[in-house]
């Protein structure tokens, strides 16, 4: 019979922090702009330069490691990590070894097999490094220093994962807690959250570990569960062949599916940490610990409970918009404003997520405000406007934020609630169509569909469908 | 001499610290840090148990800086002294990996 | 009199007083170098133009009473490892052959709020490491006092400068005892603040625990002066300590009546020269005729002080020193096609034999299995030497002991023994490892007419009471 095999997975998460500055310097975050125009001597390694913590860097870490049910180190230190690369300009990198600032957490997934808690080893400060881009036209390579420095969060699991699906729920619910933190927007696409998927199998029924390696290079959920699934095989085969598995870093490149080593024989692995004399200790007081406690905020579960109590609305809706913080504090703004939770879920729901995927977008990458979708709202309840131009409304809202109401006003999408233009109108679509008046005088009910359809678009959709509905059948 | 520095050793920190020595380098950094280290073994002498590591002189701890943007663009400073550059960007050679 | 003979602090009163000028004072600066230079080397980069044109600037804004400092429109020469906006800093090191720094660091930019004006940048043991000068690569320095022998080191150009007249006062940087050993060679007062008093923004680290930047100075006076000036607390080095007691010059009173000086026996055993130990008891005895209270104890751990030193600044230095790679700045290797040779190439051919030498040493202490072993081990020596002088100062306000074994040796005799030049640092190491103040004051020569300089140590943050001390003994043996 053939071996059955278990997969073990710990996973390395990075999480690049929503401050306005890098972690050592006053240089910006943002994101793009022109190559080393966000840099100064700190994040370049000028000689003579020096770093000096950020605090809300600290801050944001607490609150993760709080989420996460960790222990607080509350004398932290930062070390150096020392090995060259040329997107490192110090060749070391600050990071903490000896004294990470959290320890010892779990989260709590759901599996088929129920609730499952993954621990949390560690969650450690560092700075990220530049980036490095191959110019082909030079056979060189050019470096930017825009991300050298803007401040990461490593958060290190145990390997207490056995499959992708797991992974991904592990992956899901520590980016709920980090974005409801609002302490990074946790985009894998574009980096700013990382997953390195450390992975080893054994034979089920063993209790020892067996060689791991480490993957690099996954930035999407779905490269995460191909390369689980590649990297799973690949040691199998190994195994199956009497062969061993080597501990190596490894490369997932996702478009051939496979995965190569990264080292190179200059590489020797040996990081020789040391505790950064430039940099003094952490000290998290009792006070200081409480006043980040006290700051947390409602996290998911919290918030679907809460919803379910206050609102009527499908637990459904409640699932899609808690899993995002941007859209649920979207639709509880709107709400606070129209206090219409239901109309509000369902223009989230349905146009919302239409549009999101169309233009394939995330969630947290909606711009439209709270008073202009309540305001859209309102002009809907008050009949102002109808549904069909309601959501053309919606969509340009979607995508320019226009306040709804100038809108409505400026391209004069009110419905005509004028009675003697209304009936002018229908008039004359009955006389134009008498095939159709004949067929709905001859018992045809759908006929009217269609006299309906010639008047709203002789009215050029400004007329409330159901009026005109009601007006056709009286006159017939 | 009692550390004696194998060729691996000095061919592993010449990889570790980016050096490269000729063999008549490499000769004398084998006999300098052999040398070295048995003077550092003298702290060997001393008792040092249930002695904190001291890495700072002084207790100061917690100095912060405010997440506040104080830098703009200054990447012209910042690549002046480049030896290679193009493209607002330093210039290097390509790795093989 | 020459205008070169005056103080810095001197000078200053004489510009302001309107019997010279900055530009006045420039020019003879620049004339003696012009006399002596080429014997003694003190520069790595001499600014002529530049440093006539701001002492231009200076005296203007002297004379519309702007500036009003006590060094308003004196001339100083700054060590090549303090940045300079502008201006080439090379740590006398190949592989910052070409580096010019675009912004000046912190304890410079407060000089110049004075009004100082910068003449070049001194020549150094490359990155600090050395005690003889001996290690530039660009060449030695002479010691002015007699140009067969060194300055010593690493500030030797900074200290040459100083007793060569080629400038009024200068910076330097002590990480081992580089500003006081030189100071002592070549007959000037030098000082060691407590760390974290000067800035070490913009200084090019060695061993970022123990570097401090300080005065090398023709007096006791100006040695207070400057200090004052450069001293501040500076929100861009996390490691810069908010003092309010900064006001030095205050302590330039000649009175050490009850103070309590303790001499460590350990200071004066085998190994010194017979010449300093006389010059220096002898310095004791004076201040014990001004009323200082003067006994002998044992401070301990005196010879584990070397070995704890060079682990901990190899450790830093060789991580410190990563970042010159060829690639943001400085020499870069010649057709180095891949990366990682380009990298060995480049710090091969751009560091010197000392500066590999502590750089290989240092990554093989915290290298992987001898951490602990090592490192960790050095760092809890450290602190048990930091608990022999906090058991020293309970009992006494200043050590005094010499700052070197020796006179300064000759030109070319200390680089054969690395472990022999270490041993020189013997008195001053200590200081740096525990974070202490300590100062070198002329005390007298040997035989050869070579400059014996004292050591005065004190505790954290009592600058004032070596200031004090120093002041004292000067006035008395004037």
């Amino acid at each position: 019979m053939a071996k059955q095999y278990e997969t073990v997975i710990g996973l390395e998460v990075h999480v690049e922090l929503a401050t306005k500055t890098k972690i050592f310097c006053g240089c910006s975050t943002a994101f793009g702009g022109v190559p080393n125009t966000h840099t100064c001597p700190v994040c370049t390694g000028m000689p003579g330069s020096l770093p000096v913590l950020n605090k809300q860097v600290v801050e944001y870490a607490i609150g993760v490691g709080l989420a996460t049910n960790c222990k607080i180190t509350q004398y932290c230190k930062f070390d150096r990590k020392n090995y060259f690369y040329p997107d490192n300009p110090q060749n070391y990198q600050i990071s903490q070894l000896y004294l990470p600032i959290c320890r010892d957490g779990y989260v709590e997934i759901r599996t088929p097999e129920g609730d499952k808690k993954i621990g949390i080893h560690e969650i450690h400060m560092e700075e990220d490094a530049g980036k490095l881009i191959h110019d082909e036209w030079e056979d060189c390579s050019l470096v930017d220093y825009n991300r050298s420095g803007v401040p990461l969060i490593e958060i290190v699991s145990e390997p207490d994962m056995r499959s992708a699906d797991e992974v991904i729920a592990y992956l899901e619910k520590l980016r709920m807690f980090v974005q409801y933190l609002g302490a990074s927007d946790c985009k894998l696409q574009e980096g700013s959250m990382r997953a390195d998927v450390n992975l080893s199998v054994r034979e089920v029924g063993t209790t020892e570990f067996g060689t791991r390696t480490e993957m690099k290079n996954l930035n999407s959920f779905r490269a995460i569960a191909r390369a689980i699934e590649g990297e799973r095989t690949r040691q199998i085969d190994l195994l199956e062949s009497g062969e061993k598995v080597v501990q190596e870093t490894r490369r997932w490149d996702d478009s051939k599916e496979c995965s190569y080593p990264m080292r190179s024989k200059e590489d020797a692995q040996d990081y020789r940490y040391f505790p950064d004399p430039d940099l003094v200790p952490v000290h998290i007081s009792d006070e200081w610990l409480e006043s980040i406690r006290g700051k947390q905020p409602e996290f998911r579960e919290a918030k679907m409970e809460r919803y379910k109590r206050e609102y009527d609305i499908p637990e459904y809706d409640i699932e899609i918009i808690t899993g995002s913080k941007h859209l649920s504090d979207l639709f509880e703004a709107t709400v606070a404003i129209c206090s219409q939770p239901k109309k509000v879920s369902n223009w989230l729901m349905v146009e919302n997520l239409r549009l999101l995927k169309e233009r394939e977008m995330d969630p947290e990458d909606i711009r439209f405000s709270p008073e202009h979708l309540a305001a859209l709202i309102d002009l809907t309840e008050q009949k102002v406007i109808n549904s069909t131009v309601a959501k053309e409304v919606f969509e340009v809202m979607f995508d320019q934020d226009i306040d709804p109401v100038q809108y409505v006003e400026e391209k004069g999408l009110k419905t005509v609630n004028d009675e003697g233009a209304l009936r002018k109108t229908v008039e004359e679509v009955i006389a134009a169509n008498p095939q159709s008046v004949e067929d709905y005088r001859n018992g045809k009910e759908k006929a009217i569909g269609f006299l309906v359809g010639q008047t709203m678009k002789a009215m050029k959709g400004k007329a409330d469908p159901a009026s005109v509905n009601k007006l056709l059948k009286e006159l017939l | 001499m009692a550390n004696v520095i194998s060729d691996e050793t000095i061919e592993y920190v010449g990889i570790l610290a980016k050096l490269e020595l000729s063999d008549e380098e490499k000769e004398q950094a084998k006999k300098d840090m052999g040398s070295m280290l048995d003077y550092i073994d003298k702290l060997g002498e001393l008792d040092t148990t249930g002695i904190e590591p001291m890495s700072h002189v002084f207790s100061v701890q917690n100095v912060f800086r405010e997440d506040v943007v104080t830098n703009g663009d200054d990447s012209e400073n910042i690549l002046k002294n480049a030896p290679g550059e193009k493209d607002n960007m330093f210039m290097v050679p390509k790795t093989f990996e | 009199m020459s205008i070169l003979s005056y103080t810095a602090v001197g000078l200053a009163k004489a510009i302001k007083a309107g019997e010279t000028t900055a530009v006045e004072a420039m020019q003879a600066v620049l004339d003696q170098i012009d006399r002596t230079e080429s014997e003694y080397h003190c520069y790595v980069t001499i600014d002529r133009e530049g440093a006539l044109k701001r002492a231009a600037e200076v005296q203007k804004q002297i004379e519309a009473s702007e500036l009003e400092g006590p060094l308003a429109g004196v001339p100083v020469a700054i060590k090549d490892n303090i940045c300079t906006e502008g201006m080439l800093t090379t740590c006398s090191s190949k592989i910052l052959e070409n580096f010019i720094p675009t912004y000046t660091a912190e304890a410079l930019c407060n000089l110049e709020k004075a009004g100082a004006v910068v003449i070049g940048k001194t020549n150094m043991d490359e990155f600090a490491m050395g005690s003889t000068t001996e290690t530039s690569h660009y060449g030695v320095t002479r010691n002015p006092r007699n140009t067969e022998h060194v300055p010593g080191g690493s500030s030797g150009g900074s200290a040459a400068a100083v007793a060569g007249e080629e400038c009024f006062f200068a910076l330097g940087s002590d990480t081992g005892g580089s500003i006081r050993q030189p100071a002592s060679y070549c007959g000037v007062v030098g000082m060691k603040p407590t760390y974290g008093t000067v800035s070490r923004y913009g200084l090019i680290a060695y061993g970022s625990s123990l570097d401090q930047i300080g005065p090398l100075s023709k007096d006791v006076t100006d040695c207070a002066t400057i200090l004052e000036v450069i001293a501040s607390y500076d929100t861009k080095d996390s490691t810069s300590m908010e003092r309010q007691d900064t006001d030095f010059t205050s302590a330039l009173v000649e009175d050490v009546e009850g103070m309590r000086i303790g001499i460590p026996r350990d200071y004066f055993g085998e190994g010194l020269d017979p010449e300093v130990k006389e010059a220096v008891l002898s310095a004791a005895e004076a201040l014990k005729s001004r009323g200082a209270v003067v006994e002998e104890f044992d401070l301990s751990l005196v010879e584990y002080a070397i070995p704890t030193y060079y682990t901990i600044a190899a450790a830093e230095a060789s991580s410190n020193l990563e970042r010159f790679d060829g690639i943001k700045y400085g020499y870069r290797a010649k057709d180095a096609e891949e990366l990682h040779t380009m990298y060995k190439r480049t710090r091969s051919e751009g560091f010197g034999p000392e500066v590999k030498r502590r750089i290989m040493l240092g990554s093989f202490v915290l290298s992987s299995g001898y951490y602990d072993a090592y490192y960790l081990k050095a760092l809890r020596v450290k602190a048990l030497i930091k608990k022999a002088f906090d058991d020293a100062f309970a009992k006494y306000d200043v050590i005094l002991g010499p700052v070197a074994p020796t006179t300064a040796p000759r030109l070319g005799e200390s680089l054969s023994d690395p472990i022999k030049m270490y041993l020189g640092d013997i008195y001053t190491i200590s200081v740096n490892l525990a974070g202490l103040p300590g100062i070198s004051v002329p005390c007298g020569q040997d035989k050869n007419g070579l400059p014996i300089g004292m050591q005065l140590i004190g505790d954290c943050f009592q600058e004032k009471k070596l200031i004090r001390t120093a002041y004292t003994f000067e006035q008395t043996t004037r």
